[in-house]
């Protein structure tokens, strides 16, 4: 019998209660419990995690490097939306 | 139509030369990204010989977790074989994202196609083997590793990243056995010389072949996919190791072995090259038990991935029936 390959699972980590989760690879399992057991042994061997994300890979839409120009080329020249772009008076401590 | 050929061959043109002064940049590339053929194919040869290397290196200290001599040793030991299939499993993933399945990787190495270091076709004769291999072998591999988190494809830097962090441990405990063989009874100490002797050359030769005939070396520097050429590194071993052999009282096996003052570098003997193309080519004293113990494990475990994968679909084909039937 031909196997079929278990589907492919993006694995999310949240370090620790205060952070939010991170993607730190993937791995193959059969099911979504499966998926968050292997991930706790291949990811949080030495207490990197306190919290656990499996998304099925095919489940992810990623916008296309083709469209990166697009999308974030127009936040290039809008330089007023960084503090450093205003001028103060040197009297004007915090701000 | 030739018009339009001739379009496309500058349009590759100008991509090429864009990737290359991208890479140069010291810039990532990531999965999706646009990359010549040639990169595409160096890393998925590259990345998946790692991870096979990762994964049929448990196989020379597996063998000794059963016999440890203490039940300290053994909990160290299974910690660092578990973290080798970790390595193993970080690699074959950062190898899917070039877009090859994970089922032909593995195939590939079953069928010989595929490469692994030729270090694990060694044997594990007996206990001090467990602390040369996780002293030399980890720490060349250490030394090979941690130039290629700065590598330009993003996926394998990161896992280098993980893996270069969780191989020090690997490196000391390594030591650690030597150091205490090396200062234990007389007979103790002639084992871990005795080890030594065995792993020493072999070990050196993990940097791979010389400069001079390492022909895809170049590329591969002008990719920054390797950092450092093979001689470098072999040479930043040899002066980092040598002096901690002398420490714990044991001698390097290599009769020309000298300090040299002037370059501030150690020289050494001449490597038998014809022992590592003989075992690269399969004739060393492992290759065979090693394949096999890999074929065997994948095949015994045929029916455990068929019956996970019938019961995931048949718990998911009752969830949807009884999603329908609620409806
Ligand atoms: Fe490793
Ligand atoms: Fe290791």
């Amino acid at each position: 019998m031909e196997h079929k390959q278990w589907p492919l699972w993006e694995i999310f980590i949240r370090s620790r209660q205060g952070l939010s989760h991170r993607h730190v690879g993937s791995l193959h399992a059969a099911d979504a419990e499966m998926a968050v057991e292997n991930a706790r042994d291949v990811y949080t061997r030495r207490q990197e995690g306190a919290s656990i994300w499996v998304v099925p890979a095919s489940a992810i839409t990623a916008s296309s490097p083709d469209e990166k120009d697009v999308l974030f080329d127009p936040a290039d020249d809008k330089v007023y939306r960084h503090p450093t772009f205003y001028d103060l008076p040197d009297e004007v401590k915090n701000m | 139509m030739w018009n339009q050929r001739i379009f496309e061959v500058l349009m590759e043109m100008d991509l090429l030369q864009r990737f290359e002064a991208y890479v140069a940049s010291e810039k990532k590339i990531e999965p999706k990204d646009w990359m010549p053929d040639a990169y595409r194919r160096t890393l998925v040869r590259q990345i998946s010989q790692h991870a096979h290397s990762e994964v049929v290196g448990m196989l020379p200290e597996g063998n000794w977790i059963s016999r440890a001599p203490s039940l300290k040793r053994k909990a160290i030991l299974m910690a660092k074989v578990q973290d080798e299939a970790g390595h193993g499993l970080y690699l074959y993933s950062a190898c899917e994202t070039l877009g090859v399945r994970r089922d032909d990787t593995i195939r590939d190495l079953h069928s010989g196609k595929a490469k692994y270091s030729s270090i694990f076709n060694y044997p594990t004769l007996n206990w001090a083997d467990i602390g040369a291999i996780g002293w030399l072998v980890d720490g060349a591999a250490i030394m090979n590793q941690v130039p290629i988190c700065k590598c330009s494809y993003g996926p394998y830097a990161r896992a280098m990243v993980r893996v270069c962090k969780e191989e020090s441990f690997h490196q000391r405990q390594g030591f650690q056995i030597m150091m205490t063989m090396a200062g234990g009874t007389a007979e103790q100490k002639a084992m871990a010389q005795d080890a030594l002797n065995r792993w020493w050359w072999p070990s050196i030769m993990m940097f791979g072949p010389p400069d001079q005939d390492s022909p895809n070396s170049a590329q591969s520097m002008a990719w920054n996919i390797k950092r450092f050429s093979n001689d470098e590194l072999r040479q930043k071993f040899i002066d980092l190791t040598v002096p901690q052999a002398d420490l714990i009282g044991l001698t390097v096996p290599d009769a020309d072995l000298k300090w040299n003052a002037e370059t501030g570098h150690y020289e050494h003997g001449p490597i038998d090259w014809d022992e590592f193309k003989r075992v690269v080519a399969g004739h060393g004293p492992c290759n065979k038990e090693r394949l096999e113990a890999r074929r065997k494990a994948w095949d015994d475990g045929a029916w455990v991935r068929d019956a996970a994968r019938a019961h995931a679909e048949k718990r998911a084909s009752r969830k949807s029936d009884s999603n329908t039937a609620a409806a």
